[in-house]
């Protein structure tokens, strides 16, 4: 009886399915609910677990329950430690949650809400589930070793230095791009800037309370951090107000950009328990925190999607950024549909708390899964903003003007109805003196949760929400950068101690100052490039982010089929392939673009000729430096990810045809000794 | 009712385990050490070297 109300539930969940992306994809010229949205969400999420997920597991990878893992094998009680699959979901969920499920889509909804979605839904199920997954597997089956060790072994040496050379290249354009999405958000902004600048404190002094007066008490603390940053934001709001104060905490976008410099810095060399560790409790706190909150704010208000399908934008016109659906939508949306760096936490901490192999599947592929469910909430908040204000906040002043009627003029001639007015309403209801050109994807969102938790709740506090939203993103931002610039400070420091040994020690003060400088400079230059950029700075950096990051996908997606066809899993390589297929096509195709492309507002080097014919200044000539500087750094990072395509290749060939002996790289298999109640 | 205790206990030891509170508890079983102000400061740096170089996903 069991079986048979099983199958009826799943028709009943696909045929549902099936309706929501129908609706969501042929509904055209009235909004629809953003419920369908969820709706779809769910249900390709349940089916893609269910069966999809399952036959990975099963027919390709033979998770084996009684096959002991590193942290059974290897147990020290620190890094290698068996533990409780929901609490290690918890923890890589916790992991691989970052700024970019939410940025990448709200940037992408300039297409509509269609093509972000589709992307996050089949490429999650399809793409970066999969990723996660085996690259956590095979992991488990190697005692937890990183992917940069994995690249090494299966790939060649090559695989190894490009891992290598694309993480720390990725790290770089990924800390250039959050700090310009953070500067962008609290320019001009003193509520904003204040509420922030108050973390620094409240993280110093959650340190010393953990150090102190309540050693280890760490939730008790980020539940008195979190308190202190609502008190922040409620304080943010009479400063704003206060002439005095007001005058204080209002900063130009350049300003600010050399103080996230100088407090990253002072991040990274600062010990780790004063300021780091309180601030990711902290962050972590609020994070969680407030994603489930906006889960059932969604779910409560139902809110209407007032953004088209698609807009006139798909011909690659946009304001946010430039370029088609394709490759760029799928390289602006990464995290919550494919992102390589999810393969470092899958090959990182994880690997070694797995209890049993047959977890990593809930843990890796189901992680992923809520990740996605991320991307499709930040999409549903950037599409419940009307369009005219959607694009009045996300374009730079350079396309649409610097005035409000510039700007309002040129919207409205897009067919998105936008008055200087409405903006300035919209404005002083949350507390700012304007909301044009806040580019960058931050501000737009806060925009969209501000609407959908002051909605839910009567429509009252609009401010306060949208500044809880800022500072919700801007936390978010800046504990990645100061853990980003201290992790590349370490990757850096490994590398120069095979030159000079001492670089390489990470307690010698003068290699923390002088690699924190080099890390903290190089990110730095991306980021005041950015901001000079006439085009928003968003529209070079973040597509050179997405690619870099997809990039490492791909070199994942080359692990991981190499391990499979070791595995004499050939016939089942399509599971990886397939993924692999698509990125390389996207990926080749957008930096072919990037450097290429005759519009100045897409090719790097178009950008640098159509400068090279203004008058010769000083700005003019570092920004054709920056413009060809970036059509380099694309070129270095592709042709290294061609050269790890074509190695493995040709491993896959030699393995296949016989001329190589097929040797697998996994640990001994060593029965499990746990029993079920362990566990 | 029991199932809503046994989540809310999955929940705190999620939590727990996210904002190394478990792993504070596994350093003092560890070393014997009680907790403590020097206690925290040894757990501290004897994790500094692995929460520094975790990288936070974008």
């Amino acid at each position: 009886m069991r079986k048979p109300l099983s199958i009826l539930g799943w028709v009943v969940v696909s045929v549902l399915g099936a309706i929501a992306i129908s609706v969501i994809a042929l509904r055209r010229g009235e909004p629809i609910n953003a419920l369908w949205l969820v709706a779809a969400a769910t249900c390709c999420y349940a089916l893609g677990y269910r069966f999809y997920s399952a036959y990975i597991a099963s027919k390709i990878l033979a998770l084996d329950p009684n096959r002991a893992t590193p942290a059974e094998r290897l147990e020290n009680g620190r890094d290698f430690l068996v533990t409780n699959k929901w609490v290690v979901f918890g923890h890589h969920f916790a992991a691989i949650a970052g700024p970019g499920p939410l940025v990448g889509p709200v940037l992408a909804a300039q297409f509509g809400y269609l093509p972000g979605t589709l992307w996050v839904l089949a490429g999650a199920v399809f793409a970066g589930c999969v990723q996660d997954f085996v690259i956590l597997l095979f992991s488990v089956r190697r005692d937890g070793k990183s992917l940069t060790e994995m690249a090494k072994e299966e790939t060649g040496v090559l695989g190894g230095f490009v891992a290598y050379a694309a993480v720390v290249a990725i790290l770089i354009i990924l800390l250039a791009v959050v700090a310009l999405v953070v500067v962008n958000a609290l320019k001009d902004s003193p509520w904003g800037t204040f509420t922030i600048a108050m973390t620094i404190p409240i993280a110093l002094l959650m340190g010393l309370y953990l150090r102190r007066i309540r050693p280890g008490k760490v939730l008790e603390v980020s539940a008195l951090g979190f308190v202190l940053v609502l008190l922040a934001i409620w304080g943010g709001q009479w400063v704003s107000q206060s002439a005095a104060m007001a005058g204080v905490f209002t900063f130009s976008a350049a300003t600010l950009a050399v103080l996230v410099i100088v407090y990253a810095f002072a991040a990274s060399a600062m010990p780790v328990w004063l300021l780091l560790a309180p601030r990711d409790y902290l962050s972590t706190f609020v994070k969680l925190g407030t994603i489930s909150l906006l889960a059932v704010g969604i779910v409560v208000l139902h809110p209407t999607l007032h953004m088209p399908a698609l807009t006139r934008f798909v011909d690659g016109s946009g304001p946010v950024f430039a370029g088609k659906i394709f490759p760029f939508a799928f390289i602006t949306i990464a995290c919550g549909a494919i992102s390589g760096f999810h393969s470092l936490i899958s090959s990182g901490t994880t690997p070694k708390l797995i209890a049993r192999e047959t977890e990593s599947r809930m843990v890796g592929y189901g992680a992923m899964v809520a990740e996605s469910a991320v991307a499709v909430m930040a999409i549903i908040a950037a599409c419940v903003l009307q369009p005219g204000i959607y694009f009045a906040v996300n374009s730079p002043a350079g396309i649409v003007g610097a005035t409000a009627s510039a700007a309002t003029t040129t919207i409205s001639n897009w067919g998105f109805t936008v008055t200087a007015a409405d903006m300035q309403a919209l404005a002083q209801a949350v507390g700012e003196k304007t909301l044009f050109n806040r580019t960058g994807g931050a501000p737009a969102f806060a925009l969209g949760t501000a609407h959908i938790f002051s909605q839910s709740l009567g429509g009252s506090f609009m401010a306060m929400w949208y500044h809880f939203a800022v500072m919700f993103e801007a936390l978010f931002i800046l504990t990645v950068l100061d853990a980003g610039t201290r992790v590349a400070r370490f990757m850096i420091q490994d590398a120069l101690g095979h030159i000079y040994k001492p670089l390489g020690r990470t307690s010698w003060y003068p290699s923390i100052l002088a690699t924190s400088a080099l890390i903290v400079a190089t990110w730095g230059f991306f980021l005041w490039q950015g901001l000079k950029d006439p085009l928003g700075g968003i529209n070079s950096l973040w597509p050179l982010f997405g690619i870099a990051n997809q990039l490492l996908a791909t070199v994942a997606l080359c692990v991981a089929t190499t391990i499979l066809i070791r595995m004499h899993r050939a016939r089942y390589a399509l599971v990886t392939l397939a993924p692999l297929t698509w990125l390389v096509a996207v990926t080749f195709t957008a930096s072919w673009q990037k450097i290429f492309d005759p519009s100045p507002r897409i090719g790097f080097l178009a950008q640098a000729r159509v400068l090279s014919t203004a008058p010769p200044t000083n700005a003019t000539a570092h920004l054709i430096f920056n413009n060809r500087l970036d059509a380099v750094v694309t070129a270095a990072l592709v042709s290294m990810v061609a050269l790890v395509l074509i190695e493995s290749a040709r491993q896959w060939l030699k393995i296949l045809s016989g001329r190589t002996n097929v040797q697998t790289k996994e640990a001994p298999f060593v029965m499990t000794r746990l029993a079920e109640e362990r566990l | 009712m029991t199932h809503i205790r046994h989540a809310l206990h999955i929940l705190m030891c999620a939590l727990r385990e996210i904002f190394d509170e478990s792993a504070y508890a596994r350093f003092l079983e560890r070393t014997r050490l009680v907790s403590s102000s020097d206690a925290y400061a040894a757990f501290c740096k004897d994790r500094e070297s692995t929460k520094s170089r975790q990288t936070k996903c974008c």
